[in-house]
């Protein structure tokens, strides 16, 4: 099946929420900290506006608890009195102009009293630096399995090494957009989001809403990427205010300098890895502490520092390991939901550090992971024994066969030999990634799905799980379809409109197909026991029971309703962090080819292959979207990327010098699935979109390492970083006549 | 706008007379959106990097947030309205739109690629797209679009 708004977006009919007309509405723009921290000693009003015609909000004007609430309520709507990192929003203004608002933005001064900031995670702050605890740890987790120290202490090669990663932009192309209005009493948000509920929840504590108050509306989603998990309540409570204020309709629209200034990136990472092995590169001990730059309040660091930590050691079988992670406070913007959510993180300090150790015991990579990957009945580092019948070796060998590794291991070192000024190098990735929510979390999330039949005979699909791209409409459509026997065209899919759908989550953590989905299925089958059909009932008898029902109860809802249940044999101790993190893990091995220009240090992939088993795959071409887009993002995070940051602000915060890939930038990115289904997911799917991006960037700089020699351990591998740490001066001595 | 600022220019607009009074200051891009109500030329970046906004401008593609209207006095201009739905369906089949926001701009600058096939013999597709930012595809769908667009032998490679 075709993406089913496909054909709205190619022509440019799809309407986003900067496309929505709205009669009568102002425009908002937002006043920010001009300095990382400090007290507000002044707020002042320039003359040049007239003051009289703008609309301006302060903390005072917050109704409710000055709290966006998330996992904790440290983070205000609105500065009161005190700032915590540059861009922090402190005032609002709105005017039916966009240009008078923004000059109005403009002429707010709002000056602050500077305190001494913490803007390096990987030091430990001087006590008038600590803002949060005792030490600015926002969140400390652990996980221990065997004893690593005896381990260590015993094993016969000790191998140490320390990987750093960059903040990101999400760079979603549809920037982040609200706009509020009062319907009679009712505050309607709509706007650009990955989790109504989120939202809703955000409205109700701080303006003192009920949800019979308060509606949230998704409208089509210009990209995601996490970037519309959380951010979007902050955006759409400042919406909400000055719609309250002004008493019409606001849109707060950001463009692109204040959405990349302001709004979340991936977490900073600094990873230390100790691994006992045998002198044959048997895995004995893994003993890992994870750093992750939590930004200036908690938001969901402590999530991320979990999966972060979770993902650590690798798709690997080992007796002793301890992982250690602590989220630290600093006073930049905010860090945040990305893609893959502190997993690429780890996993590119671990797979790098495969390499490292590959490398140091002079073995063969591949071999090295061979050996040591998980064999079904062996369990990953917080005991979760892996038992799905992938066979993960298999995965490994059909990346190598489908990449032409060895054969192109040979071509590179002819054509190294032949050429003085590129080398080209070949490597790769193996990993995983946990799909839904960890531990008990989906169990706590207890989502809730409707299918409904109506009165036409069609059915709706009714969930809070939102279409940004990555295709959850038509794959939704397809798995209703399937279940029921209908055409797609009989299949409706809800707005995402908190006061019609259930709360079935957040469209978050690769969840959306495998968890929510299977909740349509379930859903789909409560339709049919509630029309007296068995689960045999297809297509047209499923049509006419809607239609007679409907007959028979004039004026009322048809609701078949699926609750989430906890697969059988799934068991997680909060605590101790033991147990099974997830319900399923998706498996994946990815090659990189690159070649790199010794004069210029610039680094090229030539060649992507990604390899995954992610159960069953509902629809090939949008999954292999997902798969090449992630792989491409990526490429960006490991080579290009770089947020620039100068007193806690990220000063290169325009598409002009933040660089994401172009066409021109990437290889075709070459896509197999291998398919084991999974018993508990839609169709048998499991999550498929966060884990491309954990597989790049390990696996570009093992390449850029096999190609040149150097030993390159942080990223983005911008051409300056690699100049930096390789020496190539006598090859470019001798390139200088080329 | 401040009104006496405003000055009086027409041109063409998908095959239509227009005849506006604008801030001498105003972007095609806010012309075209907040004037107009066309709203499918989309804002990626203001600034002529992600070509979200591509329009023609007497035939040629432009970034609209970069073109002051003024400018376009006496001219053609071109949006994705006007593109025949009917030359899309590569688009879909390839997987050439995810979420949609650069999706326009790709699809003008993808249509003028195929106008043009003899750029294919100087320029790769992969060249020739890279004025337009996709955050989702990877580009393979978009570039795989335009080489089926182009027939069997579409000589510029992937």
């Amino acid at each position: 099946m075709h993406r089913r708004e496909g054909l709205a977006k190619l022509t440019g009919r799809e309407r986003y929420v900067d496309d929505l007309p709205l009669e009568g509405a102002l425009w908002g723009m937002t006043v920010r900290s001009p300095a990382p921290r400090g007290r507000i000693t002044a707020v002042r009003f320039r003359p040049e506006v007239d003051w009289s015609e703008i609309v301006v909000v302060d903390a005072r004007d917050i109704p409710g608890p000055n709290e966006i609430i998330l996992i904790e309520r440290d983070q205000p709507v609105l500065a009161a009195g005190y700032v915590r990192h540059v861009h922090e929003a402190v005032l609002l203004v709105a005017h039916p102009s966009r240009e008078v608002a923004r000059r109005a933005a403009g002429a707010v001064e709002v000056v602050v009293a500077p305190e001494s900031p913490a803007l390096d995670f990987r030091v430990p702050p001087r006590p008038e630096q600590i803002q949060y605890g005792r030490d600015n740890v926002l969140k400390r987790l652990k996980i221990e399995k065997g004893d690593v120290e005896r381990a260590l202490a015993a094993a016969p090669v000790v191998v140490e090494g320390v990987y750093e990663t960059g903040a990101q932009e999400h760079v979603y192309l549809e920037t982040q957009g609200m706009i509020a209005w009062l319907e009679g009493d009712v505050l309607v948000v709509k706007g650009s989001m990955q989790c109504p509920y989120y939202v809703l929840n955000a409205l109700k504590h701080a303006l003192g809403r009920d949800e019979h108050r308060a509606r949230v509306i998704q409208a089509p989603t210009g990209g995601g990427f996490g970037g519309k998990e959380e951010y979007p309540s902050t955006i759409a409570l400042h919406a909400a205010l000055l719609a309250l204020k002004a008493g019409r309709p606001v849109k707060l629209v950001y463009d692109r300098p204040e959405d990349m200034a302001a709004t979340t990136k991936r977490h900073p990472s600094r990873v230390r890895h100790r691994t006992g092995l045998t002198k044959d590169g048997r895995l004995l001990a893994q003993d890992i502490e994870v750093v992750l730059d939590g930004g200036a309040y908690v938001t969901l660091s402590p999530v991320v520092l979990s999966r972060g930590i979770i993902h650590a050691a690798g798709p690997y079988s080992c007796d002793n390991v301890r992982i250690q992670g602590r989220a630290v406070f600093t006073n930049a913007v905010p860090f945040g939901a990305f893609r893959g959510f502190g997993a690429p993180q780890t996993l590119f300090a671990c797979e790098r550090h495969m390499d490292v150790i590959a490398r140091t015991l002079g073995l063969d990579p591949v071999e090295l992971r061979r050996i040591n990957l998980i064999r079904d009945g062996q369990s990953t580092a917080t005991g979760q024994v892996i038992r799905d019948g992938t066979d993960r070796v298999a995965v490994l060998e059909r990346a190598l066969t489908l990449s032409g590794y060895r054969e192109k291991q040979r071509a590179n070192r002819e054509f190294n030999a032949a050429h003085r000024a590129t080398r080209r190098g070949i490597a790769l990735a193996t990993f995983y990634h946990g799909a839904g929510f960890t531990g008990g979390g989906e169990v706590h999330l207890s989502s809730r799905l409707h299918v409904a039949g109506l009165p036409d005979g069609r059915v709706e699909v009714l969930s809070a799980n939102i279409e940004m791209g990555q295709g959850t409409l038509t794959v939704f459509t397809q798995i209703t379809a399937d279940r029921l026997g209908l055409g797609p065209e009989d299949v409706v899919i809800g707005e995402a409109d908190t006061a019609r759908v259930p709360n079935s989550g957040p469209t978050v953590a690769s969840r959306t197909t495998m968890v929510v989905g299977r909740l349509i299925e379930r859903a789909c089958d409560d339709l049919r026991h509630r029309l007296g059909l068995d689960d045999r009932a297809r297509g047209g008898a499923v049509r006419d029971a809607v239609l007679r029902w409907h007959r028979e109860h004039p004026g009322q809802r048809l609701l078949g309703e699926a609750i989430y249940e906890r697969p059988p044999g799934i068991t997680w101790d909060d605590e101790r962090y033991q147990g099974d993190a997830y319900a399923a893990f998706a498996w994946a091995a990815y090659v990189a080819e690159v070649e790199v220009d010794l004069r210029t240090c610039t680094t090229r992939v030539i060649d992507f292959v990604a390899v995954q088993e992610v159960g069953k795959v509902i629809n090939e071409t949008l999954a292999r979207g997902q798969v090449q887009g992630g792989v491409v993002q990526g490429i960006g995070w490991a080579l290009m990327e770089e947020c620039r940051f100068a007193d806690g602000a990220m000063i290169n915060n325009q598409l002009t010098n933040y660089l994401i890939p172009t066409s021109d930038d990437v290889p075709p990115i070459r896509v197999a699935f291998v398919e084991n289904p999974y018993p508990h997911g839609a169709q048998g799917a499991k999550g498929l979109g966060e884990l491309p991006i954990d597989g790049p960037a390990p696996a570009i700089l093992n390449a850029v390492a096999a190609a040149v020699g150097a030993d390159p351990r942080a990223i983005p591998l911008t051409p300056e970083r690699l100049m930096e740490i390789a020496d190539f001066g006598l090859r470019i001595a001798d390139s200088r006549a080329l | 706008m401040s009104a006496q600022s405003a000055i009086s220019i027409a041109f063409t607009l998908n095959g239509s007379p227009v005849s506006l009074d604008i801030d001498p200051a105003e972007r095609l891009l806010d012309t075209l959106r907040y004037r107009l109500g066309l709203t499918g030329t989309k804002e990626g970046c203001g600034e002529g990097e992600c070509g979200a906004c591509t329009v023609y401008l007497d035939g040629l593609p432009v970034n609209a947030c970069l073109v002051p209207t003024y400018q376009v006095r006496g001219s053609r201009v071109e949006t994705v309205e006007a593109l025949d739905p009917g030359r899309l369906e590569p688009f879909l089949a390839q997987g050439a739109t995810q979420c949609g926001a650069c999706t326009p701009g790709v699809v003008m600058t993808a249509l003028w690629i195929r106008a043009h096939p003899e750029l294919l013999a100087t320029h790769t597709i992969r060249e020739l797209m890279a004025g337009n930012l996709c955050r989702c595809t990877g580009y393979d769908g978009i570039v795989d679009a335009v080489a089926a667009g182009l027939g069997p032998d579409p000589g510029g490679g992937r």
